[in-house]
């Protein structure tokens, strides 16, 4: 047992940090995750920059463009990406469905799709959640009926992330009603340009659009863009949650939120003194700081099984709780710290806005932000179905 | 001991639920916030003519009803209810106290046309370093002739693009965070000199940053008391908060309730899922624990400074940790639909939110309590 990074791994570490210090683009310096929102032109110039290097997707099997990278180089490069501020990239290609079609697409599928991922010229949503079906997914209702070599797909889906954006979707049908509800639904990859199919905003409390409704209308979808066998789109599912999870935990992200939190604290005055120095504040960050480094090193463990070729299991779920709520803490605490100025509500510079913002720079989105992240702890599986899973599952009741 | 109102209580509370009812529906929020103006001054002016209900908390001699801290409390609970955006906190509560408290001329002319509905105040003591303690002010009003001159920068000030009148603290004389030297001051938001930056703020108000450049002020715009006024009638306006968190976490908790026996998942109504129920058990028992210490502070709002403010701090501490508690947990119970701009549960959310933190955090206001009441070690 050891915690040192080897010479080789320090070296790495190096050239990560010098890649991104030469590589990052410029127009993205400053551009925070939540605290602004980003554009697609956004999300994909850094996307492109990682595509041409062939760090995109470090995860993914070297077969199909992955790095090949170990457990700890991963955990070093989520670690420096993080620490430079980088945007995070959209995961829908690149952790969700392209590992799902490289473990069960056909070759044909592979070869139309992976390579656009990777590429980052096609944007994917996901289309799993419907009104009627969040957290039981499997009562899904969306209808997808056989037409000589197409579906055609009827029904409903929301709180599909960037839609407004995508190229291309990957759904969650049903495509046998009479089966048990698991066992009656396919994984369709949809052409979000086909006709039938209108996107719909969704505004949520910070004011932000990056959900919205997706309504589906007698669309034709070719039965070739069918992943794995009709009636088993179940397993394709569930596979990709636990992908989902793993990453979830985003250690590294919030270990810069908690950097941040202090440097705030150090120029906020809390009257006469830096609120750093406020014994209650300092308290709760280093709660904060307990808490992420307990989830550290739990993720740690998690990645070196992971090595050793244990798959993600539902000790997932312990990093997707533990990890959003972190996430949420930190939005706290961000808000707590801005004082009066968490009040103003500044929708941040659009076009022709010129305007500077009110207060200081760190307290503009803290209240939105706030807001916003109250989602980790519903998307994903909320955190009540992780629990039960972990119940389930890890503790057998 | 009597927790009861009074028929001439009930009463103002019936009235003013009735008329908010049939003009503040979450609908009419939305359309109001986004007006240019982001309300609509007929509320103001129904509240204050049709309903004559402004001049609930004022003596008799003042062209008020006689009432009092206790008919705050129930207009702000019913305002939380619909998370109105009225300058009620501003203007009555605190602007209409002040004067009440400091008396004089100034009083008898402006309290008449507050039960008006003519004059909304914004209060401008935040400034962009002092966060909670009232002293720590650089705004100064330097004593010109008979008149003061104002200069400064006071932040966050709600109400200030409505209003006809601000309520100004400034430093008269002593220095930076000296209790001494702190005066109030109720001024023509219309004088030369005062310039503004408005703004939204996240909880549906508006508001703006004050600038104040040379301002010449008259004499009598100051309301004797300094900082011992200055802190009364913010406890004043604490407890009228922790009154509208009593309505605004009420109106969570019943929200969730409906929606957990509605929404159904895994052919069942959320509602009957054991750690939701319990979840509800608790927001109902911090719900009922906001209205037990609002009422304690409101009844004790009378004692003296020291007490009065211990009493205070302890019920605002507690509002703020159970206001995020209810708050959030609302939002959590409802799924993804809680944190959309659709259901009025988010709106609350929000402004349970900004509550917490209003006139000082949960910290801010058990360290306040621990200074007046433990720090001898006895
Ligand atoms: C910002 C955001 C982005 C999203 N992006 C996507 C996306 O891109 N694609 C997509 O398909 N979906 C997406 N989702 C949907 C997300 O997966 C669902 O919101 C989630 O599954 C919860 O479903 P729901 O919102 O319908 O809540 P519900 O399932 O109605 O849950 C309401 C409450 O009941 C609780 N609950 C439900 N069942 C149980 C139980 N058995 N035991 C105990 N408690 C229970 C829940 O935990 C929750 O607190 C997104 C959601 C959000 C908020
Ligand atoms: C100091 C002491 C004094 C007592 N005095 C008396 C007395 O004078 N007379 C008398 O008759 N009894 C007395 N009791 C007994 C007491 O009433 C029981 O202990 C109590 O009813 C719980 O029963 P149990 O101990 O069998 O625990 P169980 O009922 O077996 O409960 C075990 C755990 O399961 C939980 N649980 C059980 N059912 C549910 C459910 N439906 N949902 C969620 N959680 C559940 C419980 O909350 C508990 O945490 C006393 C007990 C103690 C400890």
């Amino acid at each position: 047992m050891n915690l040192e990074f080897s010479p080789e791994e320090i070296a790495f570490r190096d050239e990560v940090r010098t890649f991104i210090a030469e590589n990052y683009p410029v127009e993205l310096r400053g551009k925070q995750d939540e605290g602004d929102e980003l554009s697609k032109e956004d999300f994909l110039s850094w996307h492109k920059v990682l595509a041409k290097k062939g760090w995109v997707a470090p995860a993914w099997p070297v077969e199909y463009g992955g790095t090949g990278w170990t457990p700890t180089q991963r955990y070093i490069w989520s670690e420096e990406t993080a620490r430079a501020d980088c945007i995070r990239l959209m995961p829908f290609g690149l952790t969700m469905v392209g590992p799902v079609i490289y473990t069960f697409g056909t070759p044909e599928q592979k070869a139309k799709f992976l390579p656009r991922i990777l590429s980052g010229e096609d944007w994917w949503c996901q289309g799993y959640s419907e009104p009627g079906s969040g957290s039981d997914l499997a009562s899904l209702r969306t209808k997808a009926v056989q037409d000589g070599d197409h579906y055609v797909v009827n029904g409903q889906k929301t709180w599909t992330t960037m839609a407004q954006y995508a190229d291309w979707g990957f759904f969650l049908v049903r495509t046998n009603a009479d089966a048990k509800q698991q066992e009656g639904i396919s994984f369709l990859l949809v052409d979000m340009k086909t006709p039938g199919i209108e996107v719909r905003p969704i505004i949520t409390l910070g004011g932000e659009h990056e959900v919205n409704e997706v309504w589906l209308e007698d669309v034709r979808v070719p039965v070739e863009n069918r992943v794995y066998e009709e009636n088993k789109g179940w397993t394709c599912a569930k596979f990709l949650l636990a992908h989902e999870r793993s990453g979830i935990a985003g250690v590294a992200a919030s270990k810069r939120g908690v950097e941040k939190i202090k440097e705030i604290a150090k120029t906020e005055m809390d009257d006469d003194r830096p609120l750093l120095t406020n014994p209650f504040f300092r308290r709760k960050v280093a709660e904060l700081e307990m808490d992420l480094t307990a989830l550290e090193y739990t993720e740690l463990r998690t990645l070196a099984g992971e090595a050793q070729g244990k798959g993600p299991g539902p000790e997932s779920s312990l990093l997707k709780i533990k990890g959003s709520e972190i996430q949420q803490r930190i939005t706290e605490l961000t808000l707590e710290a801005a004082g009066h100025y968490g009040a103003p509500y500044f929708r941040g510079f659009g076009e022709g806005d010129n305007e500077h913002p009110i207060g200081p720079e760190y307290a503009n989105r803290s209240a939105p932000v706030y807001f916003n992240v109250r989602k980790t702890t519903i998307y994903g599986g909320s955190n009540e179905i992780q629990r039960n899973i972990i119940a389930k599952m890890v503790l057998g009741l | 001991m009597d927790f009861n109102y009074t028929d001439t209580q009930d009463m103002l509370r019936d009235t003013l639920a009735r008329f908010l009812a049939d003009t503040y529906d979450f609908e009419s929020r939305k359309k109001m916030i986004a007006s240019d103006a982001g309300r609509d001054p007929g509320i103001w002016r129904a509240l204050a003519t049709d309903l004559g209900i402004l001049s609930a908390p004022f003596s008799e001699e003042q062209g008020g009803l006689g009432g009092g801290a206790i008919e705050n409390l129930i207009m702000m609970e019913e305002l939380g209810k619909v998370i109105a955006v009225e300058p009620y906190l501003q203007t009555v509560v605190i602007g209409g106290g002040a004067l009440k408290a400091a008396g004089g001329a100034l009083a008898d002319a402006v309290i008449p046309e507050i039960i008006g509905g003519n004059v909304i105040i914004g209060f401008a003591y935040a400034e962009p370093k002092g966060r909670y303690n009232l002293a720590n002010i650089s705004t100064t009003a330097k004593k010109d002739g008979a008149g003061y001159v104002l200069n400064g920068h006071k932040a966050v000030v709600y109400a200030a693009p409505w209003a006809t009148h601000l309520l100004v603290t400034a430093r008269t004389g002593g220095s930076q965070r000296e209790r001494a030297g702190v005066d109030l001051f109720l001024i023509d938001a219309k004088s030369a000199g005062i310039t503004r930056r408005d703004y939204p703020t996240v909880d549906g108000f508006q508001a703006s940053e004050v600038y104040f450049e040379n301002v010449a002020i008259p004499g009598d715009a100051l309301l004797t008391g300094g900082i011992d006024l200055i802190e009364q009638i913010v406890d004043e306006a604490t407890v009228a908060v922790c009154g509208e968190a009593c309505g605004v976490t009420r109106k969570l908790h019943e929200g969730t309730l409906d929606y957990s026996k509605q929404r159904q998942q895994f052919g069942q109504p959320i509602g009957r899922f054991q750690v939701l129920q319990h979840r509800m058990a608790d927001m109902f028992l911090e719900v009922e624990q906001i209205m037990s210490m609002t009422l304690m502070a409101t009844l004790k709002l009378d004692l003296p400074a020291a007490e009065r403010k211990a009493m205070v701090s302890l019920a605002k501490a507690k509002v703020s940790r159970s206001a995020k508690f209810v708050g959030q947990n609302a939002v959590q119970t409802h799924g993804g639909i809680g944190i959309t701009q659709e259901l009025a549960i988010g709106h609350y959310f929000k402004r349970a939110t900004m509550i917490e933190g209003q006139f000082g955090s949960a910290d801010w206001h058990l360290d306040r309590y621990e200074q007046l009441t433990l720090s001898d070690g006895t």
